[in-house]
C-alpha cells in the first residue's frame, strides 16, 4: 500500500511540505483567537477604552483573514496533489492490465479490474486528500490547543483529558462494533442484488415452476439479514452522537464549575476562564477529526491494497528480444502440453505438429477438448506448461512480443468491435492500409455487401460492443480487420459460428484466393467448414486423436467421423 | 459509492452521476412515501417531538452556563464573594438538563432507526414480490438495470432521508428558531448583528454549490467515458495484444485521463471551499460581535457571561443553515428514489386468479387452439385466427427462420402472454378458466436461455419439485446424460453454481433438462439447442430430450429436420403468424412456404458438399 506513495513525484513531496506548512499556520492563526477574546476580556476587567478594543478586533480579523487564506491554498494544492496522484497511479494501472496476458486478466476478471481502475482509485484519491487536510491539522490543533491550556490550570487540564479519555472510548467501542458490519452490509447489498438479479433473468423459469414463493423466500432470507445489520449500525450509531455531545457539555459545565472554586481562592482569573472554555472544546473537536482518520484511512487502506495487488503482480508473460521482418508463417508445436497453474489437469497433453507456409491446418473437437486454448498458445496468450511452439524456426518466447503480433492475424471467438467507424474498426488492423484495400478486405470477409446498405457505409458509427450491428456482420467485420493486416498467419478462433452456410461458403472461398501465401489456423464446429483444410486436427479431452485431410479421417478417426456423421444427418434447417 | 459497484454488465440509467435527479412530481411523490409511512406515523410524531425536546434543551444550555460566569463575576466584585450554593443549584440543572437532551435525542434516533429498516425491508420485500407479480409484458420494455437500482439505490436514499435528513430537519430548523430566540434574549443588538451574517452565508453556500455542481458534473461525465473506454479496453484485451494497439488505447486513455484530472481537482477545491468560507463569515461575525458586546461589556462588567454564551451560539449558528440548505437536495433526490419506487410498485398487476380453481381430472393432454388472435401491442395482430388440435401424446413441432416469433407458442401455452380472442383448451378446459399456476404446472420446459440460479446443483434440478429425493434426482441426471459429470464435479451434486462456476452451455441445457424431468410435468415445452454447442454435447441433448419427450404431449422449437421429420404435427411460422400447419408430408406436398424452406436446405447443401469435395 505505502509502495503506492512512489507515484508522487518529488515535486508533490514540494508540494505537500507547503500544505503542511499552511494547515499549521491555519491552525495556529485559529488558535490565536480565544486569547485575544481573553485580551478583549481583560481590557473589559480594565475599563480600557472602546478604541482598545477596536484595535485588539482588527488584529483578530487579520488573523482570520490570514487563517481563511491559508485554508484556500491548502484546499487547492491538496485537490492539485491528490487528482495528479490518482491520475498517475490510474495510468500505471491502465498499462499494467495492458501488458497482462489472458491469466492474469482472468485471474482478476475484467469486472473487477475495471472497478479497480476507477472507485479504488478514487477512494484511495478521497483519503489522500483528506489526510493532506486532516491528519495535520488536527493533531497540530490538539497539541496547540493543549500548550495553550496547560499552564493555565493542572485541575482543569486534568479534567479535559478525562473528556478525551472518555470520547476515546465511546468511539472505539462503538467502532469497533460497526466496522465489521459495514463490509458485512456490502456484501448483503450485492447479495440482494443478485436474488433480485436472478430472479429477473429467469423471470420465465420461475413462473413456469411456479416457484416465485421460492425466489420470494431466499430474498426475504437475505432482506431480514440485510434489515438486521443495517439496524444495528444505526443503533450504534444512535448512542453514538447524543454520547458525544452529552460528553461535550459535560466538559463545559464542569469547567466552568470548577473554574468557579479555582477563582475564588485566586489560582485562576476570569480572562483565563473563559480561554480554556473554548480551547477545551478545540481539544475535544480535534480528537474527534483524528478519529474520523481512523475511520477513513483504513477504507483507503482496503483500496490501496487491491490497486497494488494488481501494479505488483509480475507479467508471466517475458518479452523476448528476437525480430524476424520476414514473412514465412512456418508453424511448429513441438511435445506441448499445457494446463493451468493451479490445476493438476492438462488442458492439452503432448500435442506435436508442424504447418507450412500457406498451409490451413483446422482444429475439431467437443467443448472441452482444447482446441481454442491450443491456439491460444501462438500469441502467447498463454505460454506453454511444456514444450515448444515455433515460428519460422524461432520459439515464441524468445520473439519481440510486437514484432510476433504483426506476423498474426486474430479472429477471436467473441466477435469485438470498438465505438468508431466501420472504417476505423478495419483499419484497426493496419493503419497505413489504403481505401482499396479496407474495400478488398471487406470484400473477401463477404461484408462489404451489407456495409454499403448501412447508414454512412463505411463510416457509419459502431457503437461500443458493435451491438448496432447483427452477430454475423460483427463476425465478419473482424475478419475483415484480420484480412487487412496481410498477416503470416491467419487465426480463426471459432470465427465462422454466426455465419450462415452460404456465406460461411463464400467467405471460405474468398479467402482462400486472398491468402494463399498465408498460414490459416481454424477452430471450428462445423464439419463443413473445415473439410477441405490441408490437414485436420482432431483433439478429445486435450489430447491429438487425429491429424490428416478429411478423407483420411473419415476412414481413420473415430471420432471424428462420429462428429461427421451427427452433422450430415443433421443438416441445420436454416 | 455503492451504486458503482454493481457489475458492469447491469449498469442501468442510474449508473452515471445519480445523484442528482430530479423527481417528475415532488409534491406527488412525497406524499406517497409518507402515505406508505402511515402505520409510522405516531412513531415518527413522538420522535419529531422527541428531536425538538433534545434541541431546545441543547439550545437553553449555554444560556443556563452563563448563569453561572455571570455569578462569578459578580463574586469577583469587590466585597463580594461567589454564590457557590447558587452555582451549585445551576449545575444540578444543568445536568439535568443535558442528560434529557442526550436521552431525547438517543430515544429519536432510536425509534427513527427501526422506522427505517422496516420501511426499507418492506419497500424491497414490495417490489421483490411485485416483480413476479408483474405481467410479463412489463418486462419487454424495462432494463433489469433499472429495476436493480431501484431494490437498492432508491430504497438506500429513501431510507438515508427518514434516518437522517428527517430528523435533522426538525432539529436544524428548531436550532435556527432556537438559537435566533436565544440570542435576543440576551442582545438584541449582537442578534442584529449576528443575523446579518445570515444572507450571506446563503449566498455563498449558493455560489458555491453552483460552481461545484458544474464540475462536478463535467466530472462524472468524464467518468463515465472513462468507464467505457476501460471496459471496451479490458474486454477487448487479446485484439488490442494482438493488433498491436496498446499504445492507441493508453493514448486515449491519457487523454480523458488529463480531462478528468482538471475536472476532478476543480470540482475537489470548489466543493471543498464551503466549509472554509462559511466558517470564515462565522468568524467574521465571531469577531464583530466580540468588538461590539466588548464595547458594550466596558459599562456593564457581567455582559461578558453574555458574550462568552452568545459565542457559542454563533458558533452553532452556521451548521443548521448548512444542514438545511443540503436537506433541500436530499429531499429532491428523496422524491426522485420515491417516485421510481412507487412508479413501479403502482404498475397494474396480473389479474388477481386464486378464486380460479378448475383443475383438468383424468388428464389426457389434448391441446386445442380455438381461433386465437393475439399481438404484443394492442394495434398489431400478429396470430391471425389460429385454430390446431394436438392430440394426447403428439409431438407438435414449431418451425420457422429467426424472429419468425416461435417463442410466441409459447408466451401463449403457459400464459406468460394472454391471448387477444379465442381460446386455448386442454382436454377441453380453457386455460383462462383454470388459475394461471395451474396451466403452468401442467407444462415441463426446457428453454434455450439456460437459466440457473445461485445454489447447488441439487436445488437446482429440484426447482420444479422441491421434495424430490435424491433417487429421483439422480435417476433423472442419469437419463439426461448429466449424472456422470456431476459426479467429476467437486463436491458432486452439492457443487454450488455461481458465476465462477465453470459449465459449458451444453452442460447447462442438461441440467435443465434434469430439472424438467424431475418435475415430471405431464406436457412439455422444449427449445431445441443451437450452433453454441458442439456437436457432441448436442447428440446427448438430444438423446437426453427424447427421453423426456416419451408419452407427453410436447412443442418443440425445432432448429433440425430429424425433429420435424416424424413430428405428429407441424407449425411453421413466418414473421409472427403461424402460416401453415401439417405432417411432413403434407406440407410438402403442399409445396408452400415449408416445402420450399426444405427442400432449398436440402439441395445447397448436397451441392455444397460435391463442390468441396
Amino acid at each position: 500500500m505505502l509502495t503506492l506513495l512512489k507515484y508522487l513525484r518529488i515535486r508533490d513531496w514540494v508540494v505537500i511540505t507547503f500544505i503542511l506548512g499552511f494547515v499549521v499556520l491555519q491552525v495556529m492563526l485559529d488558535l490565536e483567537l480565544p486569547d485575544y477574546m481573553g485580551g478583549i476580556v481583560t481590557l473589559i476587567q480594565e475599563q480600557s477604552s472602546v478604541n482598545e478594543i477596536l484595535i485588539q478586533g482588527l488584529k483578530m480579523l487579520g488573523i482570520v483573514a490570514g487563517s481563511v487564506t491559508s485554508t484556500i491554498i491548502v484546499t487547492y494544492l491538496a485537490a492539485r496533489v491528490a487528482c495528479g496522484f490518482s491520475k498517475r497511479v490510474r495510468r500505471a494501472f491502465f498499462n499494467k492490465v495492458n501488458s497482462f496476458s489472458m491469466e492474469e486478466m482472468e485471474k482478476f476478471s475484467t469486472a473487477s479490474l475495471i472497478t479497480r481502475t476507477t472507485n479504488d482509485i478514487t477512494q484511495v484519491q478521497q483519503t489522500l486528500t483528506m489526510f493532506l487536510r486532516m491528519a495535520l491539522s488536527a493533531p497540530t490543533m490538539a497539541i496547540g490547543a493543549i500548550l495553550k491550556i496547560v499552564g493555565k490550570s493542572g485541575t482543569l487540564s486534568w479534567i479535559t483529558a478525562l473528556a478525551i479519555v472518555l470520547l476515546l472510548i465511546v468511539l472505539i467501542t462503538i467502532f469497533s462494533f460497526v466496522s465489521p458490519k459495514f463490509k458485512k452490509m456490502q456484501k448483503l447489498t450485492d447479495k440482494i442484488n443478485g436474488v433480485t438479479r436472478e430472479n429477473l433473468t429467469g423471470i420465465k423459469v420461475v413462473r413456469a415452476y411456479n416457484a416465485e414463493k421460492l425466489q420470494e423466500e431466499k430474498f426475504e432470507d437475505v432482506n431480514q439479514n440485510l434489515t438486521a445489520t443495517d439496524l444495528f449500525i444505526n443503533r450504534m450509531f444512535s448512542i453514538m452522537f447524543p454520547s458525544m455531545q452529552l460528553i461535550m457539555n459535560g466538559l463545559s459545565l464542569a469547567i466552568i464549575w470548577v473554574g468557579g472554586y479555582l477563582i475564588s481562592n485566586g489560582s485562576l482569573d476570569l480572562a483565563n476562564l473563559t480561554i480554556f472554555t473554548q480551547y477545551a472544546m478545540q481539544v475535544l473537536i480535534s480528537f474527534l477529526l483524528l478519529s474520523m482518520l481512523f475511520i477513513i484511512i483504513p477504507r483507503g487502506v482496503v483500496s490501496g491494497n487491491r490497486i497494488y495487488e494488481v501494479l505488483k503482480t509480475q507479467n508471466k508473460i517475458i518479452n523476448g528480444t528476437k525480430t524476424k521482418p520476414e514473412l514465412k508463417g512456418a508453424l511448429e508445436f513441438k511435445n506441448v502440453s499445457f494446463k493451468y497453474p493451479d490445476s493438476d489437469d492438462y488442458v492439452l497433453k503432448n500435442i506435436s505438429f508442424s504447418v507450412n507456409q500457406g498451409e490451413t491446418v483446422a482444429f475439431i473437437g467437443s467443448t472441452g477438448s482444447g482446441k481454442s486454448t491450443l491456439i491460444n498458445l501462438v500469441p502467447r496468450f498463454y505460454d506453454v506448461s511444456e514444450g515448444e511452439v515455433i515460428i519460422d524456426g524461432t520459439n515464441v518466447k524468445e520473439y519481440d512480443i510486437k514484432s510476433l503480433y504483426e506476423k498474426l492475424g486474430y479472429v477471436p471467438q467473441k466477435s469485438f468491435l470498438f465505438r468508431g467507424t466501420v472504417e476505423e474498426n478495419i483499419k484497426y488492423g493496419n493503419e497505413n492500409a489504403t481505401d482499396e484495400e479496407v474495400i478488398n478486405a471487406l470484400k473477401t470477409a463477404q461484408a462489404l455487401n451489407f456495409v454499403e446498405k448501412l447508414e454512412n457505409g463505411l463510416n457509419y458509427e459502431i457503437s461500443q460492443g458493435g451491438k448496432n450491428v447483427s452477430g454475423g456482420q460483427r463476425q465478419r467485420l473482424c475478419i475483415a480487420r484480420a484480412i487487412v493486416r496481410k498477416p503470416e498467419i491467419f487465426i480463426f478462433d471459432d470465427s465462422f459460428s454466426a455465419l450462415d452456410y452460404k456465406t460461411d461458403r463464400a467467405l471460405r472461398k474468398a479467402l482462400k484466393k486472398e491468402t494463399r501465401k498465408s498460414t490459416c489456423l481454424i477452430v471450428a464446429q462445423r464439419i463443413g467448414t473445415i473439410m477441405d483444410a490441408d490437414k485436420i486436427i482432431v483433439l478429445d479431452k486435450g489430447e491429438m486423436v487425429g491429424m490428416g485431410t478429411h478423407k483420411e479421417l473419415m476412414q481413420n478417426c473415430k471420432i471424428y467421423q462420429e462428429i461427421a456423421y451427427s452433422q450430415l444427418s443433421k443438416e441445420e434447417l436454416l | 459509492m455503492k451504486s458503482n459497484n454493481q457489475s458492469p454488465k447491469f449498469a442501468g440509467p442510474n449508473h452515471r452521476g445519480n445523484n442528482r435527479q430530479k423527481a417528475k412530481n415532488f409534491k406527488k411523490s412525497i406524499i406517497q412515501l409518507l402515505l406508505h409511512l402511515k402505520p409510522y406515523w405516531i412513531l415518527i410524531g413522538i420522535a419529531l417531538i422527541f428531536a425538538c425536546a433534545g434541541t431546545i434543551f441543547s439550545i437553553l444550555g449555554p444560556k443556563i452556563l452563563s448563569k453561572i460566569t455571570t455569578e462569578i463575576i459578580l463574586g469577583l466584585s469587590p466585597n463580594a464573594s461567589i454564590n457557590f450554593v447558587k452555582i451549585t443549584t445551576i449545575g444540578i440543572w444543568l445536568i439535568i438538563l443535558y442528560c434529557a437532551s442526550a436521552l431525547f435525542s438517543f430515544t429519536q434516533n432510536f425509534i427513527m432507526a427501526k422506522v427505517t429498516a422496516k420501511t426499507s425491508k418492506s419497500l424491497r420485500e414490495e417490489i421483490s414480490k411485485k416483480i413476479n407479480r408483474l405481467p410479463l409484458k412489463y418486462f419487454d420494455s424495462q432494463s433489469y438495470g433499472d429495476i436493480l437500482s431501484r431494490v437498492t439505490n432508491d430504497v438506500d436514499t429513501i431510507g438515508q432521508t427518514l434516518s437522517q435528513s428527517l430528523s435533522q430537519m426538525i432539529t436544524s430548523i428548531t436550532t435556527l428558531i432556537g438559537i435566533v430566540v436565544m440570542m435576543f434574549t440576551i442582545s438584541w443588538q449582537l442578534t442584529l448583528v449576528a443575523l446579518i451574517s445570515v444572507p450571506l452565508s446563503m449566498f455563498l453556500v449558493m455560489i458555491f454549490v453552483k460552481i461545484s455542481q458544474k464540475y462536478f458534473i463535467r466530472q462524472q461525465n468524464t467518468l463515465g467515458e472513462m468507464n467505457g473506454h476501460i471496459e471496451e479496453t479490458y474486454s477487448a484485451h487479446n485484439v488490442i495484444k494482438v493488433f498491436n494497439g496498446e499504445n492507441k488505447a493508453e493514448q486515449e486513455f491519457d487523454k480523458i485521463n488529463n480531462e478528468l484530472y482538471t475536472n476532478g481537482y476543480k470540482s475537489q477545491f470548489y466543493s471543498g471551499l464551503m466549509m472554509p468560507m462559511m466558517n470564515f463569515v462565522g468568524n467574521i461575525s465571531y469577531v464583530v460581535i466580540c468588538i461590539i458586546g466588548g464595547s458594550m461589556a466596558l459599562t456593564d462588567i457581567t455582559f461578558i457571561a453574555s458574550i462568552v454564551a452568545f459565542i457559542q451560539y454563533i458558533r452553532q449558528f452556521n451548521q443548521p443553515i448548512q444542514q438545511v440548505a443540503s436537506i433541500a437536495g436530499t429531499l429532491q433526490t428523496t422524491a426522485a428514489a420515491s417516485e421510481r419506487v412507487f412508479e413501479f410498485l403502482n404498475e397494474e398487476e396480473q389479474p388477481d386468479e386464486s378464486y380460479k380453481t378448475k383443475t383438468i381430472k383424468n388428464f389426457k393432454g389434448k391441446v386445442e387452439f380455438k381461433n386465437v388472435c393475439f399481438g404484443y401491442s394492442p394495434d398489431k395482430e400478429i396470430i391471425h385466427n389460429f385454430s390446431e388440435t394436438a392430440f394426447p401424446g403428439q409431438k407438435v413441432a414449431i418451425v420457422g427462420p429467426t424472429g419468425a416469433g416461435k417463442t410466441t407458442m409459447v408466451n401463449l401455452l403457459m400464459r406468460f402472454y394472454e391471448i387477444t380472442s379465442g381460446d386455448i383448451l386442454i382436454d377441453g378446459v380453457s386455460i383462462k378458466d383454470m388459475n394461471r399456476n395451474y396451466v403452468r404446472s401442467l407444462f415441463g420446459m426446457v428453454l434455450q436461455d439456460t437459466w440457473l440460479f445461485e445454489g447447488t446443483i441439487r436445488e437446482n434440478i429440484a426447482y420444479g419439485k422441491q421434495n424430490a429425493t435424491d433417487e429421483e434426482i439422480v435417476e433423472a441426471c442419469k437419463a439426461s446424460n448429466i449424472d456422470h459429470f456431476i459426479k467429476t464435479q467437486p463436491n458432486s451434486y452439492n457443487m454450488i453454481l455461481d458465476e465462477e462456476a465453470n459449465l459449458s452451455q451444453g452442460q447447462k441445457q442438461l441440467i435443465t433438462i434434469a430439472r424438467a424431468m424431475v418435475e415430471n410435468a405431464p406436457m412439455l415445452i422444449l427449445d431445441e439447442a443451437t450452433s453454441s454447442v458442439d456437436t457432441r454435447t448436442e447428440e446427448l441433448i438430444q438423446e437426453a430430450m427424447d427421453k423426456l419427450i416419451k408419452g407427453r404431449t410436447s412443442f418443440v422449437i425445432a432448429h433440425r429436420l430429424s425433429t420435424i421429420k416424424n413430428a405428429d404435427l407441424i407449425l411453421v411460422m413466418k414473421d409472427g403468424n403461424v402460416i401453415e400447419t401439417g405432417t411432413h408430408e403434407e406440407l410438402l406436398a403442399k409445396k408452400g412456404f415449408y416445402a420450399d424452406l426444405y427442400n432449398s436446405q436440402f439441395t445447397k447443401k448436397h451441392a455444397e458438399i460435391d463442390e468441396l469435395n
